[in-house]
């Protein structure tokens, strides 16, 4: 998926010399002197390449500035370019959030229409990696409370692609999670240019019994669960919602209207999560369908330990997505 | 300034023991059964050991995610450390944080902290909490060159100069912030230029060299501790490590990695102090053998001690009973 990710930044580039790229090491070379051979090329390596075929005036290095770096963009976005920030990890992005909530979000509706900002900030999600408390949030359920702000989690390379150049090209700020544990995973995906439209969910799974929506990483957890159960004669419908913020809730509430049943599984405390908002969208427009209450697999109400069997703890896993299943199933 | 020999040759101890408790941890992590980032304090212990040399248990300091050095100057326990870096619950922080977050608010060490710039609020704060209460103790910030580009930097420093809080700013200079050097992130050659625009006295100093960073973290210490406010010390370090443990530095000139570790600090001590006929081979020796022995006992421990427990993880998250 990186791969992917960095095709898309790439493509759009090329294609509108108003993309800029910046953030801390996405060049990762001023160290060197030209050409940069060995330049890091981002905390991933999504933006290698990008210094050596678009130059220093589109992509830059910054200090660790987190707060200069989206105010600046906001303005930027502002005054007609199209600025895709790495923020690193989600974890960083609060030393940003009134730059993200007060100006970004804010700025169209204030001034009665007259703002576009159309800006990107990329982040790395997730747990598993040991990083702890400050570098494993998802964080992707706070921005999707923010009016304003669009979010995007995409969970395969080829949808990463298509909802990265989309991204790019929308006139509103988007925020746009990378799950860490989803860069290795590997897909063809077409080399020229194309768009997957946000507002649009990905049925990766058709099935008449229950309906798991999985967010980010989730939704491949989801259809792995979803392959175990059919082995037991259970048929699982999966649903990707490949963005948060629009939501495709269209899509879902179909779904649930053919399965009778909800499970939602999500890397996120619990509380005012996508989960939440989910369960309460489908019990508000489907409650007649439902034949059981909706289930929610969350991570609990804590920031993620460092510890392996608390962090095992803390992320959502196949065990417990089971069970939420053959427990809507009354099995 | 004359410093007592006794205090030379604790310092030595404690640079010693920072080398060692890091190249042992780089050691076992490469192992892989350490969880998390690891990111080692060679090359910058002179700073963390000639600035703690002058604070008790009751002075503050908060860290970086670089954060061993500090710890281990500040007084914290190898075998809670070792623990605690392994994620056990008998580790300083109960296994919850890890190499990046390693506390003990008994000796006032306030955290490590991933957040770059983390530390700056937190020791700011402490420092405004002594004044309140009216303690005679200092908080000591340390960050890098990379967590000077914070704006908590300048806001902090500012309420500490306008309310003369006993805190001391020390930027540990390493040239680097992950693959950025410092001369592309800044347009200074000194951070500490910057204390002026705040009526904060800014030194540099050569943060190699153990009496120099000793000797004007005394001025500094004094000075908050006589009340007249705030100091900035920007310490310029080599650095001898990596970013973290891992990282094959590609980003970087080999004359960069050479020129740094030609000005390794402890080595620079080590002669000094024989030169001074402080310190003779065997005491190197017997002071190393003592450190590796602990060392050794810590890691045994620590791979032996318990886990926490799945249950546990929403323990600690308030202060009592939690309805929700
Ligand atoms: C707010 C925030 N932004 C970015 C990072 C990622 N990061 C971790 S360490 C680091 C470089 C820090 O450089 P410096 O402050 O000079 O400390 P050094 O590593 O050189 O000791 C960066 C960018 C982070 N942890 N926190
Ligand atoms: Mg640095």
């Amino acid at each position: 998926m990186l791969q992917a990710v960095g095709e898309a930044m790439f493509q759009a580039m090329e294609a509108d010399e108003t993309v800029v790229v910046y953030g801390e090491d996405v060049v990762g070379g001023a160290g060197l002197g030209e050409p940069y051979e060995g330049a890091m090329g981002g905390t991933f390596g999504a933006t290698r390449g990008l210094f050596r075929r678009f130059g220093a005036s589109r992509v830059r290095d910054t200090p660790i500035s987190e707060a200069g770096l989206v105010g600046i963009a906001v303005g930027a976005a502002a005054s007609g370019i199209r600025p895709v920030v790495d923020m690193m990890w989600s974890s960083f992005t609060p030393l940003a959030f009134d730059q993200i909530h007060n100006q970004a979000a804010k700025l169209r509706y204030m001034f009665g229409g007259q703002a576009n900002v159309p800006l990107v900030l990329r982040m790395a999600i997730g747990a598993g990696l040991g990083a702890a408390g400050q570098h494993s949030d998802t964080l992707y359920s706070v921005y999707t409370h923010l009016p304003g702000i669009k979010v995007v989690v995409p969970t395969t390379p080829y949808d990463a692609k298509g909802l990265l150049l989309e991204s790019i090209a929308d006139d509103d700020p988007v925020l746009f999670f990378e799950h860490m544990r989803l860069y290795n995973t590997r897909q063809e995906v077409p080399e020229d240019p194309y768009t997957v439209p946000l507002g649009s969910a990905s049925v990766t799974r058709t099935g008449a019994d229950v309906t798991i929506v999985g967010v980010s990483y989730m939704a491949k957890l989801a259809l792995e669960v979803a392959d175990t159960l059919a082995s037991d004669g259970i048929e699982a419908e999966v649903i990707d919602p490949r963005s948060l913020s629009p939501l495709d809730t269209e899509t879902i509430l179909g779904s649930v209207c053919k399965t009778s049943r909800l499970v939602v599984v999500d890397e996120s405390p619990p509380r005012c999560s996508i989960a939440a908002d989910i369960a309460a969208m489908v019990s508000e427009h489907a409650f007649d369908a439902l034949a059981a209450p909706v289930r929610r697999v969350t991570s609990p109400h804590s920031p993620v330990p460092l510890s392996p069997p608390l962090e095992n703890a803390y992320i959502p896993d196949a065990a417990r997505v089971e069970s939420a299943v053959r427990a809507v199933l009354n099995q | 300034m004359t410093i007592p020999d006794r205090t030379l040759l604790e310092m030595f101890e404690t640079m010693m023991t920072i080398r060692l408790f890091e190249e042992r941890v780089t050691l076992e992590y490469q192992r892989g059964d350490m969880p998390g980032f690891v990111h080692t304090y060679i090359g910058a212990e002179a700073v963390a050991t000639g600035v703690c040399a002058h604070l008790s248990d009751r002075d503050l300091i908060a860290s970086t995610h670089r954060g061993h050095g500090h710890s281990l100057a500040k007084g914290c326990s190898i075998a809670g450390m070792l623990a605690e870096l392994y994620g056990r619950e008998t580790g300083l922080c109960k296994g919850r944080g890890g190499s990046m977050h390693i506390a003990d608010f008994e000796i006032g060490m306030l955290g490590a902290n991933a957040i770059v710039g983390g530390s700056i609020g937190l020791a700011t704060g402490g420092a405004f909490a002594h004044q309140v209460k009216g303690t005679p103790n200092v908080s000591v910030s340390f960050f890098g060159d990379g967590g000077a580009g914070q704006g908590i930097l300048y806001e902090s420093m500012n309420l500490a100069s306008i309310w003369k809080l006993p805190v001391i700013y020390v930027c540990e200079n390493n040239g680097w912030a992950e693959s950025t050097p410092a001369s592309y992130s800044q347009s200074v050659e000194d951070l500490s230029r910057r204390a002026d625009g705040f009526g904060i006295p800014g030194h540099v100093v050569d943060g190699a060299d153990v009496f120099a960073v000793y000797e004007v973290a005394a001025e500094a210490i004094d000075r908050a501790r006589r009340g007249d406010g705030p100091s900035f010390i920007e310490a310029k370090i080599p650095r001898i490590s990596a970013h973290y443990v891992g990282d094959t530095q590609k980003y970087r000139n080999e004359d960069d990695l050479a020129d740094a570790r030609k000005r390794d600090p402890l080595e620079r001590f080590r002669s000094e102090l024989a030169a001074a006929g402080l310190l003779t081979g065997t005491a190197v020796e017997g002071t190393r053998a003592a450190i590796v022995d602990e060392l050794d006992r810590g890691v045994a421990a620590a791979k032996a001690d318990p886990w926490p427990t799945a249950d546990g993880v929403t323990d600690y998250v308030y202060s009592g009973a939690y309805g929700g």
